[in-house]
């Protein structure tokens, strides 16, 4: 009987120990398809304040009645303003000078719809310095700020909107020279937030 | 070269030009409408504005091939033009012009602004007018001119 017993034990724990093997093995060799963690995806938020606050970027997102241009961030020349609707005002809309392209020859730039960023989505304080990582994330998760997107949309705007792809076609200056780049490429741009959306779109504190 | 019908002022045109000519010279050279000017041809004088379906445009900087189907509209169909014929009315009893270069881009400026603001305040005017330049600088005369217009036209 006692014989019996102690067998039935050892294949018991035979099998056990075979299952546990087996499942510590599968974990191990298991590709990581885990969701990103936070720490991951506030990494990948900084890289894309790194480029929202380029020139090319926010120079769009002002928080005062004018848009701005160059790389000083200038006032936008010949006293253009905002307009109720970020377009303009009548006879003197956005369209009036930029066209669906940039035009080369002269340095204007252009790109489809060209208009400024509503209030909503100021990136920049009325002195017109940036606001900090933490203030436009919040703003652009906002849905009630941001247009209603939710994390897909945001990722489709970064990587299909006319205006925010021009950013890596800006196109020459006045004077013949290219205009800068936003820091980061735009597919890594887009990884970026792709990162950022899947980790559940974290803000820095 | 390629061709391009357009229209202007209501009438079917057809031209053959290089796609990157600007709108100004397609109406300058090729079609001899000479109402427009050419003044700094980087959008930053308005000398050269026209109305692309209704929006005051700088014709330097519109590429004939980016023009698609929008109807154009000069300065030569603003006498036929209610607003039009208004604003160049109060131009003529101010007499806001001076040596004359910039006022037909002055003029459509300001037609485009009547148009969609008929009863502009003195900033809207000021700020509906800011990229239209005058070496002369009678903008005083123009203002006074739109706010004549904009009463005449009540």
């Amino acid at each position: 009987m006692l014989s019996i017993r102690a067998n039935t034990l050892i294949v018991a724990a035979s099998i056990f120990l075979s299952a546990a093997i087996v499942i510590v093995s599968a974990s191990l060799a298991k590709p990581k398809t885990a969701s990103p963690q936070k720490g991951d995806g506030l990494a990948a938020w900084q890289q894309v304040y790194s480029v929202l606050i380029s020139p090319r970027c926010i120079n769009c997102h002002t928080a005062s009645n004018y848009p701005e241009q160059g790389d000083n961030r200038a006032r936008h020349f010949a006293n253009v303003v905002r307009g109720p609707g970020g377009t303009g005002v009548a006879g003197f809309r956005c369209v009036t000078c930029h066209q669906k392209e940039n035009a080369d020859s002269t340095g204007v730039p252009g790109g489809k719809n060209w208009h400024l960023a509503p209030l909503s989505m100021k990136w920049q304080d009325l002195n017109d310095q940036p606001l900090t990582s933490t203030d436009i994330c919040r703003a652009i998760t906002d849905r009630a700020r941001n247009g209603g997107l939710n994390g897909a949309a945001l990722l489709k705007h970064h990587t299909e909107e006319p205006l925010v792809l021009w950013a890596w076609s800006p196109g020459p200056r006045v004077d013949g020279s290219m205009r800068t780049l936003p820091p980061l490429t735009h597919d890594e741009f887009v990884a970026a937030t792709k990162q950022w959306v899947e980790a559940g779109m974290p803000c820095p504190k | 070269m390629a061709k391009y019908q357009l229209t202007v002022n209501g009438q079917r045109k057809e031209v053959n030009a290089d796609p990157t000519t600007p709108l100004l010279w397609v109406l300058r050279e090729d079609l001899k409408m000479t109402g427009t000017k050419y003044g700094c041809g980087v959008s930053a004088c308005g000398a050269c504005t026209v109305h692309v379906d209704g929006v005051a445009t700088r014709s330097c900087m519109l590429p004939i091939s980016l023009l698609d189907d929008r109807a154009v509209t000069t300065i030569e169909a603003m006498a036929n033009d209610r607003i039009g014929r208004t604003v160049q009315d109060a131009w003529v009893e101010k007499d806001v012009v001076q040596c004359g270069y910039c006022q037909s881009g002055q003029i459509m400026t300001a037609v485009a602004l009547l148009k969609e603001t008929p009863r502009p305040t003195d900033t809207e005017i000021e700020q509906s007018m800011g990229g239209n330049i005058c070496r002369c600088a009678t903008y005083v005369r123009i203002r006074e001119a739109i706010q004549l217009a904009s009463q005449r036209l009540k």
